[in-house]
């Protein structure tokens, strides 16, 4: 899929255990110890509730195809077209990701459609959780 | 509250592709031409609000000694909110003659920044969008319309119908870039930008600027041009990230901005004669109606395919073409606003008869945040 080496991300302290986690494969949400709030993107507080005392788990990596656009337009990392996504997650906070392992077209790519998280390997340091379809539909 | 009035606004003396002039040399260039149009120089003005530039470059460049400044700057939408502060700042006696400019050399780049969403790789757009590809606005504000076309059953013709009616207002303004009148199917036909947006679906990129000079009400009736008062104003903000939309069929800023507004205009939407909801993409008239309650939810589009926004229709929408067909430059607010005036001074090209009360809708950033101002042109 990629030319050149995407844009990567650099973690910040608070983001550095989401990070850490798509290294090891899992995809790492947190939860307020207080309210129960489940967020994305980290930090450490409750968006909903301010409370500091949050928790990080692994997410099911379960999600649904939520929104996208089939982009066109040149890009140094990638052959256009390709789709860049909104996932809803199964635990409620939505992601931008990118949908692996199907056609980049509006009929393959319907919404709704069940997603798994998958990882790739973009450098020593980063991982990025990217999206497929449930039973690997092409 | 004593009342505010717009006594001079102007936009650049040349809109579309200005390769003679940097980008503090629009927002100067405005600015000439408002204080021209209000009989000022810039010895009369005690107050500065922009963005894209810092007021302390514009302060400077046009020799000005502020004693009140604002430099908000949370994209097109700044123009609007710097409004509404300037109304407060003058009502509270913070200064008297506010000059709010505009200038961005979008199309030719000349003395501009890098116009880039999102900043370094350590910010959250950084670290939870950039690496997914997008390239920009057309592939950033455009992300949640899929699932609006989904829920509610819009079509590519409906969504296309925007770009159609709004050339048709372009086609009757001698400035509008693009003047010629378009179908549904030229829309349709034009190149993909990105699924499901086509390029007439996508806003221009141009040069250009634009400026306003507000004064207390009561001093209003000692400048040259006919007041336009500020009757209502409201701001907010959302997101930095468009994928962190709480509801991707619904603007958020939009509605907190605009409910305010209009309730403090104390108004109806039976009072609006005029509307401009900033239009850098054709999804974002329809999420406006909606959001600000002037259609249902899932019915805006049906409104405007029903040609209730076209000239001649009961709601007039983006009278000078908008950001689709007039002028986009990048932060494209001021140019709603100056059309807002133009309709209630009564000088617009394509003019509503009548208009006595305008609506204009801002938005920054992709969905991130809004300002809202309800202009009238009958004093308090």
């Amino acid at each position: 899929m990629t030319k050149e080496s995407r844009p990567l991300p650099r973690p910040t302290p608070e983001t550095q255990h989401f990070w850490d986690g798509t290294k090891l494969g899992e995809l790492r949400l947190q939860r307020c110890a207080d309210c129960e709030h489940v967020y994305f993107p980290p930090r450490p507080f409750c968006p909903s509730c301010s409370s500091r005392s949050v928790r990080v788990f692994k997410a099911s990596g379960r999600g649904r195809l939520l929104s996208y656009v089939i982009n066109q337009r040149p890009h140094p990392a990638w052959d256009a077209p390709y789709a860049i996504a909104i996932v809803e997650l199964d635990e409620g906070p939505r992601m931008m990701s990118n949908i692996v392992g199907c056609d980049q077209t509006p009929e393959a790519l319907q919404l709704d459609m069940p997603l798994a998280v998958t990882f790739e390997k973009v450098s020593d340091d980063i991982a990025l959780p990217l999206f497929t379809p449930v039973g690997g539909a092409r | 509250m004593s009342s505010v009035a717009i006594v001079g606004a102007a936009e650049t003396t040349e809109l579309g592709v200005v390769p003679t002039m940097s980008q503090i040399q629009l927002h100067a260039d405005a600015a000439l031409n408002a204080l021209a149009d209000a009989g000022l120089t810039a010895a009369d003005i005690d107050g500065v609000a922009t963005a894209g530039e810092s007021p302390t470059a514009i302060a400077h460049y046009l020799g000005i000694t502020p004693e009140w400044v604002d430099g908000t700057q949370v994209g097109g939408c700044s123009f609007m909110i710097h409004v509404r502060h300037a109304v407060a700042a003058i009502q509270q006696g913070l200064c008297e003659t506010v000059l709010i400019t505009h200038g961005e050399s979008g199309r030719s780049r000349i003395g501009a920044g890098n116009f880039r969403g999102g900043g370094g790789s350590a910010t959250l757009a950084g670290q939870f969008e950039s690496p997914y590809g997008v390239v920009g606005p057309p592939t950033m504000f455009t992300l949640p319309v899929l699932r609006y076309m989904k829920d509610f059953g819009m079509t590519h013709e409906q969504l296309a119908m925007v770009a159609v009616v709004q050339r048709e207002w372009a086609s009757k303004n001698p400035r509008a870039s693009f003047r010629d009148l378009i179908t549904v199917a030229d829309v349709l036909k034009s190149r993909m930008i990105a699924y499901p947006f086509h390029l007439l679906e996508c806003c221009l990129v141009t040069d250009g600027g634009g400026a306003l000079i507000l004064v207390s009400g009561e001093r209003a009736a000692d400048f040259p041009q006919k007041p336009v008062y500020v009757i209502g104003t409201g701001e907010s903000v959302e997101t930095p990230m468009v994928s962190q939309m709480e509801d991707l069929t619904s603007s958020r800023a939009f509605r907190v901005a605009g409910q305010r507004a209009m309730k403090s205009a104390g108004i109806s939407h039976d009072d609006v004669h005029h509307m401009m909801i900033y239009d850098a993409f054709a999804h974002l008239p329809i999420y406006g109606l909606e959001d600000l309650g002037f259609c249902q939810r899932g019915e805006a589009a049906s409104f405007i395919w029903e040609g209730n926004t076209r000239p001649g229709g009961k709601l007039p929408l983006n009278t000078n073409g908008g950001g689709l067909s007039y002028m986009h430059s990048g932060m494209y607010g001021m140019y709603a606003l100056q059309e807002s005036v133009r309709q209630l001074r009564g000088i617009a090209p394509a003019q509503v008869p009548g208009a006595e009360i305008s609506l204009c809708l801002g938005v920054g950033g992709m969905f991130g945040a809004s300002g809202c101002v309800v202009m009238s042109n009958i004093g308090p």
